[in-house]
């Protein structure tokens, strides 16, 4: 074993870390600068940047589409927009909502916060999250570029077969939306991957599992779900496409196939999704509650327990999109069940969180506002999902705009309002700025009181009948007033985003300053400054408490910070799993276009494959050269990793 | 924390730490790092490590996951359709077993190679590690041309009926594993001979065994279901 030829000084901390050495890490840790710079960059708070502000992007344009809905069905036997295209916007708003906007802006959001919150340098793997990045990106562009050309998919946003199958959708239109699939799922399972690796082993020492902040948490879990979810709705996606291109018969009957199949597989992801939403904004709760109420948050192993426990019971619930199926009638009764179930963690979050805000003192910001109109929201869902959990009820209102108005409650409350209280919560470490208080009021209750004039109405639509998917109606059935409201209140809803823009916009060059912890918060992002440098920490803290900084001062004798790692070196502190000890020190990538690249490859693969099943075969090559040359070690870095080589 | 807490969860020096501790369990690297002043000094901790103490395991471990899931799912879907025909298969013979078999048999005997290479790497014997990764890669080459045959012995199409589409994703979706993994081996292989080496090169050798024994393994239900599902059912 020759790996090392001679000891050559090295660079390390001390603790506190001199400013040569604070300037030494800034210099390592930063992306390149220029434009080849700007694709190789890998830091993760750059990428998580660029994965949140996309993710926001698709949020305005599938809000947008929204409101051309509600434009259209404002007053029967409107011709705003006709039938063709209005099968086109309702799939592209629940798509976009839902993969473009929902779940990636959950990974981007923790993309930036969670290496901080466990005193990381960085996420796990920058490389694979830069390529994740760039994939979900063109995926996403992909299906708008084809929107635009009017191929746009129209068969909803889970596209059942029949309709989406080869002989009731001719053309190209639903090929995007199932590659489209393929895009995101690809970079949500990486995402998945990288964020777990994350928790697992790159956490500061001393923040055993049972320290770890409950966002970290609910990211965690949401990880595992999306591994265990996602392979289905690929699998049946790229089913559905073989189905259309070249031949199979999975979902059809009159070759032994079965468009039951479908949905199963599709629920099977489709309702843990719900979750991978709905969880990462409990994260979200449970971090704003205990800051604005300045007190820990009461019953941390409960709340941890009950964000497993709500992930295991999202994955037997997803016959009940389908109780208007002919799955057998003794199976729906288990599956309500469960669906009831899931109120009991729920039940046990909610009183955790009452509790701690009931014995706070309570701080009422912005933040704490969308956590409060959460509440309320989301048990309006919670409600109506019950009713619908039962199958009498269920087969009453399915696919009725009762069910919209569910939907809504539930993603809009459960997810939106505590991402919203979220960004007003986290901006300031973002940006150094906080946002207007004033505007952020504003924002505020523009949203709250335009997102219930605007769903409200619908759960009375639904009842009176009125069927989802429609592009019009007549006078006769008397919903014109109701619809009327709807709209009223989704142009309340755009003037909130609206202002909400603004308010990002000016803040982020005239807010007032912030410091290192505007709010006073308890978890590890806080103790560096805003925003954090390249390096994250000028040296990683040691934790001594479940909020190291309310009461995780070290005592006499125990060390703060870790010192001895390098600062001319990508070099990362490894812990070990359960209790977070020193394991050891491997050096991270350095900046490099290939991941750019390889998403490259990878999209002509993915776009050429809906033209011509051969594009799978010649589209590997570009695919397998950009990710060898990816993983290719350089000369000069294998280098200066082997002078900081120790063997185990 | 207690003094006796941090002790043990090696963020204190203290000389017990050199004797075997209550934690017989804690990594080796654990006792490495020591409290100088304000700082717990990671320096003499090693630069690499293998197994369940690396990131890239857990990397793999996630990878193997995602697919055992896509497998597992693609099994069920199997037997779905199948609880939808009366006859299975419902126009054609069941697979030929002879080259199914084979293929099988060569697989299991590939684990050996995989097994010599990582035992090699965590050795850091660079030597072991050319010798057991070339003999893995020529493994692996072998099994992709057994492979190609073993389509023309399918007795089916996958656009013949909804029982040709299955049995044709199980076996294309395996083969996309047995090509990424070879052409993954291949990659590392060159690697050991041209460099530039360092220390994490030899746990990726151990990572890309551990693929390979999943590739492998998860073959096993796969063929049981190709190729016995339609003969003893």
């Amino acid at each position: 074993m020759t790996l090392r030829d001679a000891a050559a000084p090295v660079d390390v901390n001390d603790v506190p870390p001199s400013p040569d050495q604070v300037r030494s890490l800034v210099r390592t840790w930063s992306d390149p600068p220029g434009w080849l710079g700007w694709i190789s960059a890998l830091n993760h708070k750059t990428i998580g940047k660029r994965f949140l502000c996309t993710a926001f992007g698709f949020f305005i344009l599938g809000g947008l589409l929204a409101a051309a809905m509600r434009l259209q069905l404002a007053r029967p036997r409107n011709h705003l927009v006709g039938p063709d295209l209005y099968d086109q916007l309702f799939t592209m708003h629940g798509t976009t909502m839902m993969f473009l906007f929902a779940v990636p802006v959950m990974q981007a959001v923790s993309i930036y916060l969670v290496p901080l919150m466990v005193g990381s340098r960085t996420i796990a793997f920058p490389r694979m999250n830069a390529f994740a990045y760039w994939i979900y990106l063109f995926g996403g562009a992909m299906l708008y570029v084809a929107f635009a050309l009017d191929i746009g998919p129209d068969a909803g946003w889970f596209a059942y077969v029949p309709l989406s199958g080869p002989d009731y959708s001719p053309g190209k239109r639903v090929d995007f939306w199932a590659q489209m699939i393929t895009f995101t799922e690809l970079s949500g399972l990486l995402e998945a991957i990288i964020l777990i690796v994350t928790v697992f082993k790159l956490r500061a020492p001393g923040m055993t599992l049972n320290r770890v902040p409950l966002f970290t948490w609910s990211m965690l879990v949401t990880a595992f779900m999306v591994i265990f979810a996602m392979p289905s709705v690929m699998l049946a996606s790229t089913a559905l496409i073989t189905d259309r291109l070249v031949g199979t018969h999975f979902y059809n009957p009159a070759e032994g196939g079965d468009a039951l199949l479908w949905q199963h597989l599709f629920w099977f992801f489709g309702h843990p999704e719900v979750y991978m939403i709905f969880i990462p904004g409990l994260g979200f709760v449970s971090t704003i509650v205990p800051t604005f109420s300045r007190r820990p948050i009461h019953g941390y192993p409960a709340m941890v327990i009950a964000l497993i426990a709500t992930a295991f019971l999202a994955f037997g619930l997803w016959v009940h999109h389908m109780f208007a199926t002919n799955v057998p009638e003794l199976g729906k009764g288990f599956f309500t069940a469960v669906s009831m179930m899931i109120a009991i963690p729920t039940a046990v979050q909610i009183w955790c969180w009452i509790a701690t805000l009931w014995t706070g003192r309570l701080n009422f910001r912005t933040p704490l506002l969308f956590v409060l109109a959460f509440f309320f929201i989301l048990l309006m869902g919670g409600m109506t999902g019950l009713m619908l959990a039962a199958v009498p009820l269920d087969l009453q209102v399915h696919d009725t705009y009762f069910v919209v108005a569910h939907l809504h409650y539930v993603l809009f409350g459960g997810a939106v309002f505590p991402l919203f209280g979220a960004v007003y919560y986290w901006f300031p470490k973002y940006t150094g700025r906080l946002m207007s208080e004033k505007l952020g009021r504003w924002n505020f209750w523009l949203m709250f009181i335009g997102f219930n004039v605007a769903f409200f109405p619908m759960h009375l639509l639904g009842l009176a009948g009125m069927p989802r998917r429609v592009y019009t109606y007549p006078d006769m059935q008397g919903w014109g007033r109701l619809n009327a409201i709807s709209t009223a209140g989704a142009l309340l809803l755009v003037v909130s985003v609206a202002l909400f823009l603004v308010n990002v916009w000016r803040s982020r060059r005239h807010g007032e300053v912030a410091g290192n912890n505007p709010w006073g918060g308890a978890t590890l992002e806080w103790a560096t400054t805003s925003p954090p440098p390249a390096h994250n920490f000028d040296a990683i803290p040691v934790v001594y408490s479940r909020d190291p900084l309310w009461d995780g001062a070290p005592r006499e004798g125990q060390p703060s910070h870790v010192g001895g790692l390098a600062v001319g070196q990508r070099e990362v502190l490894v812990t070990t799993l359960l209790d977070a000890e020193p394991d050891h020190r491997p050096v991270m990538p350095n900046p490099s276009p290939w991941p750019f690249l390889g998403a490259i490859a990878t999209t002509i693969l993915f776009i050429g494959s809906i033209f011509t099943p051969w594009a799978v075969v010649w589209g590997m090559v570009p695919v397998a050269i950009t990710l060898t040359a990816w993983f290719w070690p350089r000369k000069r870095d294998a280098a200066a990793h082997l002078a900081l080589e120790q063997q185990p | 924390m207690t003094r006796a807490e941090l002790t043990a969860s090696g963020l204190q020096a203290d000389a017990s730490r050199q004797a075997p501790s209550s934690r017989a369990e804690a990594p080796p690297g654990a006792t490495l790092a020591a409290v100088r002043g304000a700082a717990l000094d990671v320096r003499a901790l090693p630069s690499f490590a293998f197994g369940a103490r690396s990131m890239m395991w857990w990397a793999t471990l996630g990878l193997m996951l995602i697919e055992g899931t896509v497998f597992a799912l693609t099994l069920a879907t199997y037997f779905y359709l199948r609880s939808h025909v009366q006859v299975w298969p419902p126009q054609e013979p069941p697979p030929d077993l002879a080259v199914g078999t084979g293929l099988t048999l060569l697989l299991l005997v590939s684990v050996w190679p995989a097994m010599r290479a990582k035992a090699a790497a965590e050795r850091l014997d660079t030597g072991g590690v050319r010798l057991w990764l070339t003999i893995s890669t020529a493994f692996s080459i072998l099994v992709l041309v057994v492979r190609a045959f073993e389509f023309g012995h399918l007795n089916c199409r996958w656009d013949s009926d909804a029982y040709g589409s299955v049995v044709w994703m199980l076996m294309g979706m395996h083969t996309f594993h047995l090509l990424t993994d070879a052409y993954d081996t291949l990659v590392l292989n060159v690697l050991f001979f041209t460099g530039p080496l360092e220390g994490r090169r030899y746990g990726d050798v151990g990572e890309n065994a551990m693929y390979w024994y999943f590739v492998v393994f998860s073959w096993l239900p796969i063929y049981a279901v190709v190729y016995w599902a339609p003969r003893l059912g």
